[in-house]
């Protein structure tokens, strides 16, 4: 079983439409979107929730304003300014660390489960789906991830899939590093432009930071062929695998419209090139040599 | 005032638009690059006299002579960041919150103050605008407090502009809280509406004004209009899509100089945010 984690630094990039496409392609895989706080895979992978549970993380201060004599020492203490004159608690703020009630001299404040979101077991035609929802402005999306990925390896236990496919998040930070930490190799999708081939550069020394092999795929490389050869010889400096390239084509948001991964609806240039870029990725997984010198 | 430009789905033109409406301000606007994951406004507008500080927050320090081995410090931690193994105390860096509290719990003074490194914040010059940015580390997974840090920076600015990450988690919520607009740039895809609905719920959570701006309006469908229309939401832009845009972008070049006509449209927007704020519209 190989786990692979689809990242891209710059949002937008098309992260969701060749994963929802790789996972059209597999036909024994547990597919994870670990975008958790704007998730869209489900939207273009056909799907039925089989279960729904809610996502408990970390804590959050609940205070007896009864036994409350209002002496502010949690709200000197509190080093997020999550505790208001009252004490009134500022959700948003507040990191659930627990110090307001391990000093409160009153016994007056009490940390419970905070339930921060909302996760989902579902089915598709070929194997399990693993996503979520984190509630709006809250925290602890690192730890979601971490869950959904726990989840994955569950389901993989009980239907024997071949692969663990991961949606990752845009960025470097928190749910990025929880999605891909111990996984096999990554996939990062990029575009050629200033900004797309900067943020590959921070994606790209966070995967070797993290000891984890790169694959690149260049999307609607053909906006700027020449900053795609620029990417293309960066790439094969910093020793990551370049997969091929995917053009330009319109038919990807007509996929997107229908609800359907590219490949399953569409013959056009993008299709053909994204199943390319996934025979090349297996590969790649299967060259011993490959990930695992990289790797070292 | 401050008017930060955010997004929900990633890659919808949060930078093209934070960057044109700073170019078209001008004299005395002050630009925050706030996607300390991933900045970008330095590839559009190159900054002059760059200046670079590193920025830490706080993580204990143990001084294991005088520690007595009484675990408080790991038995209070909600991070697993510091935890106390056959009699002697280990740390967890990157685990940590700051949050202070195993040194204020510690008896035997064992525990002190120390720091580990963020990122950096960088302050420049664009012409006659000024650029603030971070920059996280790589390998360290906690944006907000450096997002907190780049906008106390610009304390006291008349007008700023905020880069917001892509999202609707914490790090967005760092870069919108206290500010007094958020601008929120889509597109007419599903996933552009979809993330737009997620983003309009964390701004309605804040509480703050906020109106939407329409990128790539033609590639598309009248989803978004819609949408808007239904929830009364402002549509204060729209910028139809063009190869020529696209090319432009890909090059580090700007918007209004791939389509000059649009400099005016960017100049109106700063007076009808401005205008939306006066009226305290939700």
């Amino acid at each position: 079983m190989k786990e692979i984690t689809v990242l891209s630094g710059k949002g937008g990039t098309g992260k969701t439409t060749v994963t929802a496409s790789f996972a059209a392609l597999i036909s024994n895989r547990v597919l994870v979107d670990a975008d958790v706080d704007a998730a869209n895979l489900y939207m273009i992978t056909p799907h039925t929730v089989n279960s729904e549970h809610p996502f408990e993380g970390g804590s959050l201060p609940k205070i007896d304003i009864q036994a409350c004599t209002h002496c502010g020492d949690c709200i000197t203490r509190c080093r997020f300014n999550a505790l208001e004159k009252g004490p009134r608690l500022n959700r948003i703020a507040c990191e659930g660390c627990g110090v307001c009630a391990h000093f409160c001299p009153e016994g007056a404040i009490t940390m419970e489960p905070r339930v921060c979101g909302t996760w989902f077991n579902s089915s598709t035609e070929n194997g399990p789906l693993v996503h979520a929802r984190l509630g709006i402005a809250e925290e602890n999306s690192g730890l979601l991830v971490s869950l959904l990925r726990r989840e994955a390896r569950k389901q993989v236990e009980a239907t024997g899939a071949d692969y663990i496919l991961v949606d990752g998040p845009p960025g470097i930070g928190c749910p990025v590093i929880a999605s891909t930490t111990g996984c096999d190799a990554v996939v990062v999708v990029t575009e050629p432009t200033v900004s797309g081939f900067h943020d590959l550069e921070r994606v790209a020394e966070l995967a070797a930071f993290l000891k984890v092999p790169v694959m690149l795929t260049i999307n609607r490389w053909d906006i700027h062929p020449m900053m795609a050869e620029r990417i293309r010889a960066f790439a094969k400096e910093k020793g990551m695998h370049h997969v091929g390239d995917i053009p330009v084509d319109e038919g990807v948001t007509a996929a997107m419209v229908k609800g359907q991964p590219l490949v399953t609806c569409s013959d056009g240039p993008a299709a053909t090139a994204i199943r390319g870029v996934w025979q090349q990725v297996v590969n790649f997984l299967d060259d011993k040599h490959g990930p695992f010198k990289m790797a070292l | 005032m401050i008017i930060t430009v955010a997004s929900g789905k990633g890659g919808t033109g949060k930078t093209t638009v934070a960057t044109n409406l700073a170019v078209a301000v001008g004299k005395g606007t002050t630009l925050l690059d706030c996607d300390v994951e991933e900045p970008n406004v330095h590839l559009f507008l190159e900054p002059k006299n760059l200046r670079k500080t590193p920025i830490t927050t706080m993580i204990p320090v143990v001084d294991q002579d005088a520690c007595i081995q009484c675990g408080a410090c790991s038995e209070l931690c909600h991070f697993s960041a510091i935890t106390l193994v056959a009699d002697e105390l280990y740390l967890f860096p990157n685990m940590c919150h700051s949050c202070g509290g195993c040194v204020m719990v510690c008896p035997a003074g064992a525990l002190t103050e120390g720091s580990r490194e963020l990122g950096e914040l960088e302050i420049g010059q664009w012409n006659d605008i000024e650029l603030i940015s971070g920059r996280l580390r790589v390998g360290e997974a906690m944006s907000p407090p450096l997002i907190e840090r780049v906008k106390e920076a610009a304390e006291g600015r008349e007008l700023v502009i905020v880069d917001a990450p892509p999202g609707t988690s914490c790090p967005v919520i760092a870069a919108m809280n206290g500010t007094h607009y958020v601008l929120l740039v889509t597109e007419p895809t599903p996933f552009g509406l979809n993330d737009l609905k997620l983003a309009v719920e964390a701004v309605r959570v804040l509480g703050m004004p906020f109106g939407i701006v329409i990128n790539r309006a033609d590639a598309g469908d009248d989803r978004v209009v819609r949408y808007a229309e239904e929830e009364g939401i402002e549509i204060l832009m729209s910028i139809p899509y063009s190869r020529k845009v696209a090319e432009y972008y890909a090059r580090g070049r700007l918007l209004v100089e791939a389509m000059p006509e649009m400099a005016e449209a960017f100049g109106g927007l700063v007076e009808k945010i401005r205008a939306a704020v006066e009226r305290g519209t939700r």
